[in-house]
């Protein structure tokens, strides 16, 4: 199996709310002392198919379209033991929406030959579209199956299996390949950490690079689909009061008190 | 005049959520000078359809075979060829995950653009746009989408339903769709949890749990004490991911969006990812043994202290008091 996994760099998530701030002008997030990471659901995407690799081979892909620096993201895919990565560098539009971003994919996915499964994460934590497989899919003209958390071979040559999560529990589908999933977390899989000694061995590996021209893109079409009209960060505070008491029985008196105060108000 | 279309699944039938998207279409099309037109996929519901006339201009049945068992590929095709028969302005879905699916690949296949988890939807200088949280909740957007059709997927229990205003109600039709089942993707499995009482979505009353519970064990406490005061089980992503509970407990930017009366957080630490889910809440508590939990600035009123000290005690005194 031809494996590709989609990975996107985003500032990272878990800055406290204090240390967020956006340029409303710009209409972007202030990176601050800010870490760039990998999206967190990628991460997920990647450990399913570093999973399906162990119990099943293949080879798996590590794509990724961003600015130089989103390099990172890919040499931390390749020290988690993907095979092979690839750059589309898109150093002009710093905040391209997703029907370019999955046109840009779909040509990297296309230059680079066949493939079984495109895994990418159900949505990117920093603007959280949760577009991209399903606009990758359309690109590529296969089925898309969403919020899955896991895969299998299927029960012919040319299928895979997957559970995928619902509003109400889960479904088990069986897909023909070649096709798009999108990958949402679940207890197995939790992303590894890599080792510090593939950490280095991946900077030895070769990366690929290409531009948006090499890939036939108008980096003038990068918000032709849609774009941010205002960013703000929204005013909202409670007061807390915390329950005091000079014992804990007090306290949780008073807790609980308050608790069927509410309830009685219902 | 452009006319906004409406996505229901019916086997939820007239639920709060199908009343919320019903809602913003109305509005939307009384905003655009079009008419609403809503489509109700699935298996046949005639009370379904029934309720849904009385706020829609026009029901479009669409129970046809292949569409009984939802597949997102037949589901998307049927979609696709109604709406370009249709020629909305606007297509709305609701944000159940078979909407979330099917939104950016129906915009892709009429040309459209997408955008979903929208709180609002308005229309400026001719293109729509929609006002969602991003950056995990800590800074809203409003982001204008450049194609037509605009098919959005909204919060859909956090919209305000459709007013009673005497209209005529619509008509009920069922067109003909050439449509087979899609031969590609195949569900061979569905699995309904079965959980008591209503849904997450629609609780008066969550006790919720996360990583400080430190393990499953501890959800069976949460779970006595919410049994007392008759409320539902919710937890933080942390606690899913630990495996301690089922994912669809799962509350926040990626799971389940709750707008109970009361919202008891206990061991969560209130991450802005985790607060997207439940800020629409009347009120929010928090048990938590930091004083310096985020949770805490969104809490009405919040206990610091080890939540071990805390569960057995006061569900004694809530059972009590109820
Ligand atoms: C793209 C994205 C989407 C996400 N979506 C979601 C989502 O939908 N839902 C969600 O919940 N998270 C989501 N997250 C994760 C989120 O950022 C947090 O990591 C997560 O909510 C943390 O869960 P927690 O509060 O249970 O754990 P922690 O942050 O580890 O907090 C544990 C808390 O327990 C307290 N505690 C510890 N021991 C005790 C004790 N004995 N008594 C009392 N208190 C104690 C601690 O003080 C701490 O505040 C998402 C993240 C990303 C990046
Ligand atoms: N610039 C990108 N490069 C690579 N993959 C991306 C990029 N943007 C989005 N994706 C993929 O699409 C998923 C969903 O992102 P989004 O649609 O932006 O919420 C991510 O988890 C990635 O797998």
């Amino acid at each position: 199996m031809n494996i590709i996994v989609c990975v996107k760099q985003i500032l990272d998530p878990e800055i406290p709310v204090r240390d967020f701030r956006v340029d409303g002008a710009k209409r972007e997030a202030e990176r601050g002392s800010a870490n760039l990471v990998t999206n967190i659901f990628c991460e997920n995407a990647l450990e399913t198919a570093l999973q399906f690799r162990e119990a099943q081979g293949g080879q798996i892909t590590a794509i990724s379209c961003g600015p130089e620096g989103a390099e990172d993201v890919l040499r931390k895919a390749l020290a988690l033991k993907a095979d092979e990565a690839a750059l589309v560098v898109n150093d002009v539009a710093s905040n391209p929406d997703p029907l370019f971003v999955a046109k840009a994919l779909a040509a990297a996915i296309g230059k680079r030959g066949a493939f079984d499964v495109v895994m990418v994460g159900r949505e990117a934590g920093d603007w959280g579209a949760g577009q991209t497989g399903g606009l990758l899919a359309e690109e590529l003209g296969v089925p898309c199956i969403s919020f899955v958390e896991s895969l299998e071979p299927g029960s012919t040559a040319g299928t895979v299996k997957v559970k995928r999560q619902t509003e109400t529990g889960w479904e088990v589908i069986e897909s023909t390949t070649p096709l798009v999933v999108t990958i949402t977390n679940h207890e197995h899989n939790v992303p590894r950490i890599p080792k510090t000694r593939d950490v280095m061995q991946s900077f030895r590996k070769p990366l690929v690079k290409w531009t948006l021209a090499e890939l036939g893109i108008d980096p003038a079409t990068a918000n032709s689909y849609y774009g941010v009209a205002e960013l703000f960060i929204p005013r909202k505070e409670t007061q807390c009061e915390f329950v005091a008491g000079d014992t804990l029985e007090e306290k949780i008196e008073g807790f609980a008190r308050r608790v069927s105060d509410v309830m009685r108000s219902m | 005049m452009q006319d906004v279309v409406c996505c229901l699944f019916a086997q939820s039938g007239f639920d709060r959520a199908a009343q919320g998207i019903l809602g913003a279409g109305r509005r939307l099309a009384d905003g655009l000078g079009g008419k609403l037109v809503a489509v109700t996929i699935g298996m046949a519901n005639d009370a379904l359809n029934g309720a849904v006339a009385a706020v829609a201009d026009t029901v479009i049945v669409a129970d046809h075979a292949p569409l009984a068992e939802y597949n997102p590929e037949t589901c998307l095709t049927a979609l696709a060829a109604l709406g370009k028969r249709l020629q909305p302005g606007a297509v709305l879905l609701g944000n159940d995950t078979y909407s979330q699916e099917l939104a950016p690949r129906l915009a892709h296949r009429l040309g459209g653009s997408a955008a979903g988890d929208a709180v609002e939807v308005a229309v400026a200088d001719a293109h729509l746009r929609v006002t969602r949280g991003v950056y995990g909740g800590k800074a809203t957007a409003v982001i204008e989408l450049r194609r037509s059709p605009g098919v959005v997927w909204v919060r859909a229990r956090a919209m305000a339903p459709a007013e009673a205003d005497g209209r005529p109600a619509g008509q009920i039709e069922k067109p003909a769709l050439d449509l087979a089942a899609d031969e590609r993707v195949k569900v061979i499995a569905r699995h309904v949890e079965a959980k008591e009482g209503v849904r997450l979505e629609e609780a008066r009353l969550i006790v919720s749990g996360g990583r400080g519970l430190g393990g499953p064990e501890p959800f069976g406490q949460l779970q006595a004490l919410a049994d007392a005061i008759g409320a539902q089980m919710a937890a933080s992503r942390a606690a899913c991911d630990a495996g301690w509970v089922p994912p669809s407990w799962q509350v926040g930017q990626t799971g389940k969006k709750v707008a109970p009366e009361l919202y008891l957080a206990i061991a969560i630490s209130g991450a802005s990812q985790h607060i997207m889910g439940i800020a629409d809440s009347k009120v929010i508590c928090a048990i938590n043994r930091d004083p310096d939990a985020p949770i805490f600035k969104h809490c009405r009123f919040g206990l610091v202290e080890d939540y071990q000290k805390v569960i057995g005690p006061l569900r004694e005194k809530l059972s009590h008091r109820t």
